[in-house]
């Protein structure tokens, strides 16, 4: 990497710490001094082990795809043929959507969007692997859980599109959707909030002695916040029954993950909370499942929190407002050890004789005509630009429960002017 | 001279700020290598080096504390929150600690920080990436509270706030970092090449913070402002056949309530335009002091055209993004009343 000029005029020889990227445009990547173990050198213990003889795993990599597509090791889930399928069809699903409404972004329809190419394991496994009653609380990068969750694509099309079917009433930008009736949190555009508020929810299903989990996420980025360490140390106090996830993706717009994790794992901030901390190999499909299962059982038999770190790669931009040539290695996703997600699954149900190449680009055809209808249905309820929106009188409403005097004056003003 | 936009005037304020005295230095999420998301730290890192532009964990919160904590021991540190938006997370830090340090240490200690946030709405970025939260840091005291229009401006002000020995929240609107916005988003953008504003000298100099501008001089209503609206405000007087005297505060804490007197003595008749929230906005403040000035001096009630008291709502950005029309109509009705 090239040494930016270090002469400070004046007076200074900083001997400040400056932590160092994977790569720059001007190096080329390089991941070989990542450890990667071999799936039968990690181990699993009892959902109900204490936090204290785990450690380990907090340091190591939780995996069950070996590099010829085999299943093995401790963590294998116990996942039928058709969970698999399903599974490999979300994803793709997922990447089929990012990539039509990066288009339509690009196309001038969208005012913005984000999209979660590489990470499409994480909300997918994880989304199967929690129950529908379970809450969630994401980032803007898990658009993957509705997909798991099954919910309609024009619908979330209408809510990137801010038109006359959005269900939030244009009052969001694109991709901050909220799904009550899918138990998805509303996405906040201001980072972490969610983390503690996770554990909030989850406190509150114990308190009602339910059996409901939450479940939250932020970034590698992001666990600088201290929302994050308000909600390590509420889960840990109260032993809630959630999950905090922490998707390292690499990067945080164009900062590395190395302005976050103080040179370790995420998974380790948990050592100091007495709390269990798991990293997984997030591109592993079968791993992330198994990991989510065994927090989710775990949080259920009040054994409280755990901190699970999936990672992973960040393969496009931050979203359709930056171009990652201009602040990391070209082509440094080429270089990432663990590989892509989607074609892990399908390589691994190819070997199993589920799946053939044959099909997948069959299914692949389907989905991605699947989404130019969806698309168009979602364009006949209205346009970002030409409308139909929800009438403009809706903007006063729901800033609370009953509208105040003030803000009917203001709703009235806006009809005259 | 030079032809810059905003983006350019506040990249050569840090600059020639920077390479004057080395206490001074940028920092937050993404200013170092990638030179920020809005580009104003563009080249700082690689004339300065990644100890001067200094990249940050995101933690607006831990960001402002270190920044306290450098001013303390001689630096200067200009720091950037990305969106205003996202300040909430540093407001202690801010309010209770950076606003408050002078005096509650008797005058014995100080942090010199600049803080630079673009707010402001016009770029269909929702509730998160439009807010216009001023009124809430005029409301603590000991903080100085700056928000320029034009790059000219931008430039001389930040200057002033670097060298200043008080903290300095710097508000700039990102609708018209490229360009003076009026508001009409159907017509083409115009850069800031093409207007007066938009020269810009390449060496060191300052305005004075604390001192309104009066951009156009006229008798019949004065029509006072900041930021972005400044442009629209200035447009609605020129489509109208109103002589209207503008001005641009460019500085709300400490407000220049004498240039503000001495118009509405003459006028008469005040119209107070913002981009955030009507209710406890900042406009409420310049009302407050014009009545108590200028009571007897003033024909008409005065008018406040403000956004409404919802969040930024993504769909109708121009429903809510105060209008000409709605500048226009307030000074019209001012002008009625004798
Ligand atoms: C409180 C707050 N600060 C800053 C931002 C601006 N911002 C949006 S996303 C982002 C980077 C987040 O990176 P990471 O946590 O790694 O998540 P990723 O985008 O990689 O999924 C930043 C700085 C914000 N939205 N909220
Ligand atoms: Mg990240």
């Amino acid at each position: 990497m090239q040494q930016p000029n270090d002469a400070t005029p004046a007076s200074y020889r900083s001997k400040l710490f400056i932590p160092q990227a994977s790569s720059r445009p001007d190096s080329t990547p390089d991941f070989s001094h990542l450890d990667i173990p071999h799936p039968t050198d990690s181990f699993k213990p009892d959902v109900l082990t204490p936090a204290l003889e785990m450690q380990s795993l907090a340091y190591g990599l939780v995996r069950v795809l070996n590099d010829n597509h085999e299943s093995c090791g401790p963590w294998q889930p116990q996942l039928t043929n058709e969970q698999l399928i399903q599974g490999l069809t979300k994803m793709m699903t997922v990447r089929a959507y990012d990539d039509r409404m990066f288009k339509m972004q690009r196309q001038g329809k969208l005012s913005f969007y984000v999209k979660s190419s590489g990470e499409e394991a994480v909300s997918i496994a994880q989304g199967m692997a929690l129950q529908d009653s379970d809450m969630l609380f994401p980032s803007y990068r898990q658009q993957g859980l509705l997909f798991a969750r099954n919910h309609d694509i024009e619908a979330m099309m209408c809510q990137c599109l801010s038109n006359a079917k959005d269900n939030i009433k244009g009052r969001q930008m694109p991709i901050f959707y909220s799904s009550k009736q899918h138990n998805f949190f509303s996405i906040s555009g201001n980072l972490a909030t969610q983390y503690s508020q996770a554990v909030g929810w989850a406190m509150a299903s114990a308190y009602k002695g339910e059996d409901h989990i939450a479940a939250a996420w932020v970034g590698d980025g992001t666990t600088a916040a201290a929302d994050v360490y308000h909600a390590l140390v509420f889960g840990s106090t109260y032993k809630a029954p959630v999950i905090l996830n922490v998707v390292n993706n690499q990067w945080a717009i164009s900062t590395p993950q190395s302005f976050a994790s103080a040179g370790t794992t995420f998974a380790a901030r948990s050592i100091g909370f007495s709390l269990p901390g798991i990293r997984v190999d997030g591109n592993d499909f079968l791993a992330v499942y198994a990991v989510t299962q065994w927090a989710a059982e775990r949080a259920r038999q009040g054994a409280g929190a755990t901190l699970i770190e999936l990672y992973t790669y960040r393969k496009e931009g931050h979203s359709t407002s930056d171009n990652p040539d201009a602040y990391r290695g070209k082509n440094e996703g080429d270089h990432w050890p663990l590989g892509d997600p989607i074609e892990r699954l399908k390589l691994h149900l190819i070997k199993q004789g589920l799946w053939s190449e044959q099909q997948h680009d069959e299914l692949f055809n389907q989905i991605t005509q699947q989404m130019t209808e969806c698309w168009k249905r979602a364009l006949s309820h209205g346009s970002l630009d030409n409308g139909p929106h929800w009438p403009v009188s809706s903007m006063f409403e729901d800033v609370f429960e009953q509208q105040p005097k003030h803000l009917a004056k203001q709703s009235q003003l806006i009809s005259q002017s | 001279m030079a032809k810059m936009n905003m983006i350019q005037a506040l990249n050569s304020a840090m600059d020639s700020c920077m390479a004057n005295d080395p206490d001074v230095l940028v920092m937050g999420e993404d200013v170092g290598f990638f030179g920020g998301v809005f580009r104003c730290t563009d080249g700082l890192y690689e004339k300065y080096g990644a100890h001067r532009a200094l990249d940050m964990p995101i933690a607006e919160g831990g960001i402002m504390g270190v920044a306290i904590g450098m001013g303390v021991n001689g630096l200067r540190p200009v720091v950037e929150i990305q969106f205003s938006d996202y300040i909430y997370p540093a407001i202690d830090q801010i309010v209770s600690e950076l606003a408050r340090l002078r005096h509650r240490s008797g005058g014995e200690y100080f942090a010199p920080v600049v803080i630079r946030t673009p707010c402001g709405g016009g770029i269909r970025g929702g509730q998160t990436h439009s807010q216009s939260p001023e009124a809430l840091f005029t409301h603590s005291c000991g903080l100085k509270t700056v928000m320029p229009s034009n790059p000219y401006d931008a430039k001389g002000l930040l200057t002033a706030a670097i060298e200043s020995n008080d903290p300095v929240i710097f508000f700039e609107p990102k609708r018209i970092y490229n360009g003076p916005f009026d508001g009409d988003h159907e017509q083409a953008a115009t850069p800031w090449s093409s207007h007066p504003k938009g020269d810009v000298p390449e060496e060191h100099y300052t305005i004075e913070i604390g001192k309104a501008a009066v951009i156009n001089e006229g008798c019949d209503v004065t029509v006072i402002t900041y930021g972005n609206m400044v442009h629209v405000a200035q447009a609605a007087i020129n489509k109208s056949h109103i002589n209207a005297e503008l001005i641009d505060i460019r500085t709300l804490v400490p407000l220049d309530i004498d240039t503000i007197q001495a118009s509405v003595a003459k006028t008469g008749r005040c119209v107070i335009v913002h981009e955030a929230t009507l209710t406890s906005g900042f406009g409420a403040e310049i009302l407050s002091q014009v009545q108590e000035q200028c009571f007897w001096e003033l024909k008409a009630p005065i008018e406040r055209v403000t956004g409404w008291d919802t969040p930024y709502p993504h769909a109708f950005e121009w429903e809510y993004f105060p209008s000409q029309k709605r500048i226009n109509d307030a000074m019209l009705r001012t002008m009625e009343s004798n």
